[in-house]
């Protein structure tokens, strides 16, 4: 806990929330996958989302950025409606870092220009300045040996720090990232949460869609617990992780801490 | 010694597996030389001789066959290719467009142009073109014509091959690309187009092959003595000289540019195989 010991001093929340969700549904054809979310997350805030896999936190999570249309409702992030008609997508897009599952670096391009590229082509930097941006962000990701390497090169770990390098040196208000550990092999997942642990310890505004506890309990101003397209708690991790009191979120923390224990808690019921 | 007995019983005709195939392949290899002796005995080799191995007149058409007619070939070829492909990816991306029109052009014109032979594709362009627009000169001459003709019937064909290519361009490319700011076309552009070509230049130097034999049908539009190119070369030295000596040469001066190309798709071809392991 020693890492949110003081959030008072250096997070502001009393301002505008930096995303607010109202109101949001989505569906895919008939299938309704978020079915009236309100969500708020206060600058500087981390709030990690998590629930059982369908619960339709990977779509809020995308609806923040529009990669996903939502249905109805409204997504405000740094007091711009994005679900506004006539906003310019691409321009809020600009301010909100996204993380991947699957990396998603661009494999064609050496880890360097992976982070040069997007700043030249969106933000019209030019080449030196965006070099320079490059650097300093491969530096705070602790890859900076690996600038001129190719990203099949890279181990996992190393692809998804590359990834969070990129959606940085884009300078963006807002992070969101979307399950960055879940396809990686267990003992890589430590570098890369210790890189998105000194991001929220530098104030920057997260939401994390993650299935890493332990993650979500010691960084995590906030916990939201989702299931079946709806938030069914929100609180400190103290209160949905250490004690909840939905029936619904306490049988997932069960099954996800131990789930060798859940079944055979099933299998031996009689 | 019982076990390898009962294994040894259905070896009726006493020849093990490996020997029978030995001998299958052996009477294969007969018929086949057979075959070949019978072809060698009833062809009358004087005559073919005759007709197609003069070797003074093969001499004459030298240098002229390379500096113009291969030339002319490879020009026609290549400025068709150009032409092919920018437009190719003009319907590819139309192909995969969210508008439907778009979509039904573009679904409209492969199926047409991937269906007529390219013969008519060039007496269309050869006469139909200067018809409807009386005056009006096609840019290049006869290089604007042969890359109009060629291009339209090679954009249909790699429209589908660049379509399928950028389809294979994983989804979260694109998506990673806009997360980042990137407007749908200049993620396109900067982010999945490259991708998708690595994954076509196989297929695509395969067009080229196609092509190069296709600019043979130049032949059909009217060509200057300058203009001409392998085919027209010999044909007409061949009906000049009444021997078809030229037409075997200008085969194999084909053969001279097809073969190494295909070689390289190979080449391609188990790279890529390679790079997606």
């Amino acid at each position: 806990m020693s890492t949110t010991s003081s959030p008072d001093l250096t997070k502001d929340t009393s301002g505008t929330p930096e995303i607010q969700v109202r109101g949001l549904h989505k569906s895919f054809g008939d299938n309704e996958v978020l079915r009236g979310i309100d969500l708020e997350v206060g600058s500087g805030e981390v709030v990690c989302v998590i629930g059982p896999s369908g619960s339709g936190k990977s779509t809020l999570l995308r609806c923040v950025n529009l990669l996903e249309e939502p249905t109805k409702g409204q997504v405000f992030v740094g007091g711009t409606e994005v679900t506004h008609p006539d906003v310019d997508i691409d321009a809020v897009r600009r301010r909100i870092g996204m993380v991947f599952q699957q990396f998603n670096l661009f494999p064609h391009l050496t880890v360097t220009e992976n982070l040069t590229l997007p700043q030249r082509r969106v933000l019209g930097r030019d080449k030196e300045a965006a070099s320079k941006v490059a650097a300093e962000n491969l530096r705070r990701v602790g890859l900076s040996e690996k600038a001129d390497a190719y990203p099949a090169s890279l181990s996992g770990g190393q692809q998804q720090r590359v990834a969070i390098a990129r959606a940085l040196a884009m300078g963006p208000q807002v992070m969101l990232f979307d399950e960055p550990t879940s396809a990686l092999d267990p003992e890589l997942v430590g570098d890369v949460l210790a890189v998105m642990r000194m991001l929220a310890d530098e104030g920057m505004t997260m939401m994390v869609v993650t299935h890493e506890m332990t993650f979500a309990r010691e960084v995590a101003d906030r916990v939201v617990f989702m299931d079946a397209g709806v938030i069914v708690e929100d609180g400190t991790p103290a209160q949905v992780i250490g004690n909840p009191t939905h029936e619904r979120t306490r049988h997932f923390l069960s099954r996800l801490l131990d789930p060798a224990m859940a079944d055979v808690e099933e299998d031996s019921a009689p | 010694m019982s076990g390898t007995d009962t294994k040894l019983q259905p070896r009726r005709s006493g020849l093990t597996r490996r020997q029978k195939r030995a001998v299958s392949r052996g009477v294969q290899y007969a018929v086949f030389v057979a075959a070949l002796i019978a072809l060698g005995v009833t062809a009358d080799w004087e005559q073919l001789q005759n007709q197609f191995a003069q070797v003074d007149l093969a001499e004459r058409m030298f240098p002229d066959i390379i500096t113009l007619a291969l030339k002319n070939t490879v020009l026609y070829t290549v400025s068709g290719f150009v032409f092919g492909l920018a437009l190719g990816v003009v319907v590819a991306l139309m192909r995969l467009s969210s508008v439907g029109p778009y979509r039904w052009l573009a679904g409209i014109y492969i199926e047409i142009f991937r269906g007529l032979p390219a013969l008519l594709i060039f007496i269309f362009v050869g006469v139909a073109v200067p018809l409807a627009f009386p005056g009006t000169e096609i840019p290049g001459g006869t290089y604007g014509k042969v890359a109009l003709a060629l291009g339209l019937v090679a954009a249909a064909y790699m429209a589908e091959t660049i379509r399928a290519g950028i389809q294979a361009v994983p989804k979260g490319q694109m998506e990673a690309a806009r997360s980042l700011g990137f407007s749908h076309a200049r993620a396109m552009v900067s982010i999945v187009i490259p991708q998708a070509f690595r994954i076509v230049i196989p297929p695509l130097t395969n067009e080229l092959v196609l092509l190069f034999k296709d600019s043979s049908l130049v032949l059909f539009l009217g060509v200057t003595l300058e203009e001409r190119e392998l085919s027209k070369f010999g044909r007409d030295l061949a009906s000049e000289t009444a021997n078809s000596t030229p037409i075997l040469v200008a085969g194999l001066c084909y053969l001279l540019v097809t073969i190494p190309l295909g070689f390289v798709v190979r080449r391609l071809e188990a790279k890529a195989g390679e790079a997606t392991k």
